[in-house]
C-alpha cells in the first residue's frame, strides 16, 4: 500500500482520483435533483471538439475542453430556456455534432488520427502530467466552492424553480452558473475515468446515497464520501491489478449501488419502527410496540 | 416584520386590464384586481376560467400581453422587493430526483431573507416558527417524499411563511388537501392575517378559510365576472350557475372524517 507512494505518476493518479472523486458527485447531485441525470454525459460528447482542437492547436487539451464545454453547457441551458417544442432534438444535435466535430477536427490536425481522443473517452488516469495536476487542484476548487458555497441557493433553484424566482434569486444566472459548473467538472474528469462515463461518476455515487438517506445534506455528503471512496480506491486496485482505472471505478461504484440498495429494505424497516414508536398515538402503525 | 415602505398606503397587488395569452389562446380578457393592505381576497372559477394565470401574472410569471402590474405600489418591471412576497404554488406530484427534509424544503423559504449569509439564529427561528405554526415540527426530519397531500401542502405553506411575507399568494391551497390539513391551514392563515399580511388566494371551494375572506372575484372565461363578498356567493336565487363554480359549505352536509380526499 506504501509503495505505490513511490511513484510520482501514482502520487499525481491519486491526488487526481480524490479531487474528482469529491467534486463529481457534489455538482452532480444538482443535475439528479432535477432530473437532468443525462447533461454530464451530453457535456462529455461536447467536449471531444474541444480535446480535439487542443490538439490541433497544440495547446493544453484540458483549457481547450473546458471552453468548448463550458460553452456547450451554456447552449443546452439557453436551449432548456428558449427551446420551443423539442428542446430533446436540439440536444441531440448538440451531443453528436460535439462528438463528430471532435473526430473531424482531430483527423485535420497533423498526424492527428481518432486514436488520439481514445485517452479523452476512457481516460487514463496514470498519465496524469505535473502541469495537469495543476489545472485539476485549481478547477476542482472552483467547482466545489460553487457546489457547497451556493448549495442553498442551488437547492431552492433544483428543488422548485418556479418559487426560486418569486423568492427573488437570480435564477437564470445560478442556472448558467450551474451548467458551467459540470462543464468544468467533466473536463477535470476526463483525465482520471474519460469522458464516456464521467457521467457514472457525477450520478451514480449520489443514486447509491439516496437510497438510504432522508435529506438532501446528508445525501450530498454521503454521495461525497461514497465518490472519493470509489475513485481512489479504483486507482489503487487498478495499480495493482493491472486493469483500466476508469472502468474500475465506474464498476465499483455500481457495486456499492448495489450493496446499500440491497440494505435499503433493513433501514426502511427500522425507520418504520422508530416511526411507529415516536407518533404512536398518531395511530401510524399503531401495532408496532411504542417505543421500539 | 419590515417598517412600512413609502407610499404604505398602496394596494398590495394592483392588476388593470391585464391581458395575457398562453399558447395562441387568449387566457385573460382585460382583469382588474386590487388587493389592498390587510386584506384577504379569493380567485374564484371554474377551471380554465383564468384564475391560476391570474395568480401566475400577479407574480410576474405570465408576461401580460398588455394592462399594468404594480405590486406594493412599484411597477412590476422594478419591483426588486421579493422577500416581501410569499408564494405557495399549486401542489406538484412531480417529485425532485433527491431525498430533501421538510426542514430542507422549509428552510429556502428564508433564502429571500438571508440571501448569501449562513443561516443565522433569526433564520432558524423563523423556520422553526413556520413549522409549528402548520404542525410539521414534528416531521422536520423526514423526508417531503414520505408525507401525505395535505402534508406536503402545510409544508409549502411553511415555506412561504419562513420568509416572514407581508403578502401571501396561494394557487388552489386545498386541492386535495384533507380536511385535518385544511382546518390546520384556515387557523395558520389566520395568524398571518392577524399580524397584518394581505393574501391573494386561488380557491375551488371556500371551505373552512371561509370566514377569513374579505372579497371574492370570481372569474370566467378570463374576466371577472363579479367581485362579491363570499356569503352572497352563496345565494342561488341570485346565480344560479354558482352551484358549479363554488359548493358552499354550508349547503352540503359534509361527513368529517378527516381523510384524504
Amino acid at each position: 500500500m506504501i509503495e505505490i507512494l513511490d511513484y510520482a505518476f501514482m502520487q499525481r493518479a491519486l491526488l487526481a482520483a480524490l479531487l474528482v472523486g469529491v467534486a463529481a458527485p457534489a455538482v452532480g447531485i444538482y443535475l439528479v435533483q432535477r432530473h437532468q441525470a443525462i447533461m454530464g454525459d451530453g457535456i462529455g460528447h461536447i467536449a471531444l471538439t474541444g480535446v480535439a482542437l487542443g490538439f490541433l492547436l497544440s495547446t493544453n487539451a484540458v483549457w481547450t475542453a473546458v471552453l468548448v464545454s463550458a460553452a456547450g453547457a451554456v447552449a443546452i441551458e439557453l436551449v432548456r430556456w428558449y427551446g420551443k417544442a423539442r428542446g430533446d432534438i436540439a440536444l441531440a444535435l448538440l451531443f453528436y455534432g460535439g462528438m463528430a466535430g471532435g473526430v473531424m477536427i482531430i483527423n485535420l490536425a497533423p498526424g492527428g488520427s481518432t486514436a488520439d481522443l481514445l485517452t479523452a473517452m476512457f481516460g487514463s488516469v496514470t498519465t496524469v502530467a505535473a502541469e495537469d495536476v495543476t489545472a485539476v487542484v485549481l478547477l476542482s476548487c472552483a467547482v466545489l466552492a460553487v457546489c457547497l458555497g451556493l448549495r442553498r441557493q442551488l437547492f431552492a433553484v433544483c428543488q422548485d424553480e418556479e418559487f426560486a424566482r418569486v423568492t427573488g434569486l437570480p435564477v437564470r444566472l445560478l442556472n448558467l452558473l450551474l451548467a458551467v459548473t459540470a462543464a468544468v467538472t467533466v473536463t477535470v474528469a476526463m483525465r482520471v475515468v474519460g469522458l464516456l462515463l464521467v457521467s457514472a461518476l457525477m450520478v451514480i455515487p449520489v443514486a447509491a446515497a439516496q437510497q438510504v438517506t432522508r435529506g438532501f445534506a446528508v445525501t450530498l455528503g454521503l454521495s461525497v464520501t461514497l465518490g472519493t471512496l470509489v475513485a481512489v480506491s479504483g486507482t489503487v486496485v487498478s495499480f495493482y491489478a493491472d486493469v483500466p482505472p476508469g472502468a474500475t471505478i465506474v464498476l465499483l461504484a455500481i457495486a456499492v449501488f448495489a450493496a446499500l440498495a440491497a440494505l435499503t429494505p433493513l433501514v426502511t424497516r427500522r425507520r418504520a419502527v422508530r416511526a411507529a414508536g415516536d407518533e404512536a398515538p398518531a395511530g401510524l402503525l399503531s401495532r408496532e410496540p411504542a417505543g421500539g | 416584520m419590515d417598517v412600512p415602505a413609502p407610499g404604505g398606503s398602496a394596494p398590495v397587488i394592483s392588476l388593470r386590464g391585464a391581458h395575457a395569452v398562453l399558447g395562441a389562446r387568449p387566457v385573460l380578457r382585460g382583469i382588474d384586481l386590487t388587493v389592498g393592505r390587510g386584506e384577504v381576497v379569493a380567485l374564484l372559477g371554474a377551471n380554465g376560467s383564468g384564475k391560476s394565470t391570474a395568480v401566475r401574472a400577479a407574480i410576474g410569471r405570465v408576461p401580460l400581453t398588455s394592462g399594468e402590474l404594480e405590486l406594493f405600489g412599484t411597477p412590476l418591471r422594478r419591483f426588486r422587493d421579493w422577500r416581501r412576497v410569499g408564494y405557495v404554488p399549486q401542489r406538484s406530484t412531480a417529485a425532485a430526483g433527491v431525498p430533501a427534509t421538510v426542514r430542507e424544503v422549509v428552510s429556502s423559504g428564508r433564502l429571500a431573507r438571508h440571501r448569501l449569509r449562513p443561516l443565522g439564529r433569526t433564520d432558524r427561528a423563523a423556520v422553526q416558527r413556520a413549522l409549528e405554526l402548520v404542525g410539521m415540527a414534528g416531521r422536520a426530519k423526514d423526508s417531503v417524499s414520505a408525507l401525505s397531500g395535505g402534508q406536503h401542502q402545510r409544508v409549502l405553506i411553511a415555506r412561504a411563511l419562513a420568509g416572514e411575507p407581508e403578502l401571501l399568494i396561494m394557487d388552489e391551497p386545498l386541492a386535495g388537501v384533507d380536511l385535518a390539513s385544511q382546518h390546520v391551514l384556515a387557523d395558520a392563515l389566520r395568524d398571518q392575517v392577524a399580524s397584518g399580511a394581505s393574501v391573494l388566494l386561488v380557491l375551488h371551494e371556500l371551505g373552512p378559510l371561509a370566514p377569513l375572506i374579505d372579497r371574492s372575484v370570481v372569474l370566467r372565461d378570463g374576466r371577472v365576472e363579479r367581485v362579491a363578498r363570499p356569503e352572497q356567493l352563496h345565494d342561488p336565487a341570485c346565480h344560479p350557475h354558482d352551484s358549479e363554480v363554488v359548493h358552499p359549505a354550508s349547503a352540503v352536509p359534509r361527513i368529517e372524517t378527516g381523510q384524504l380526499s
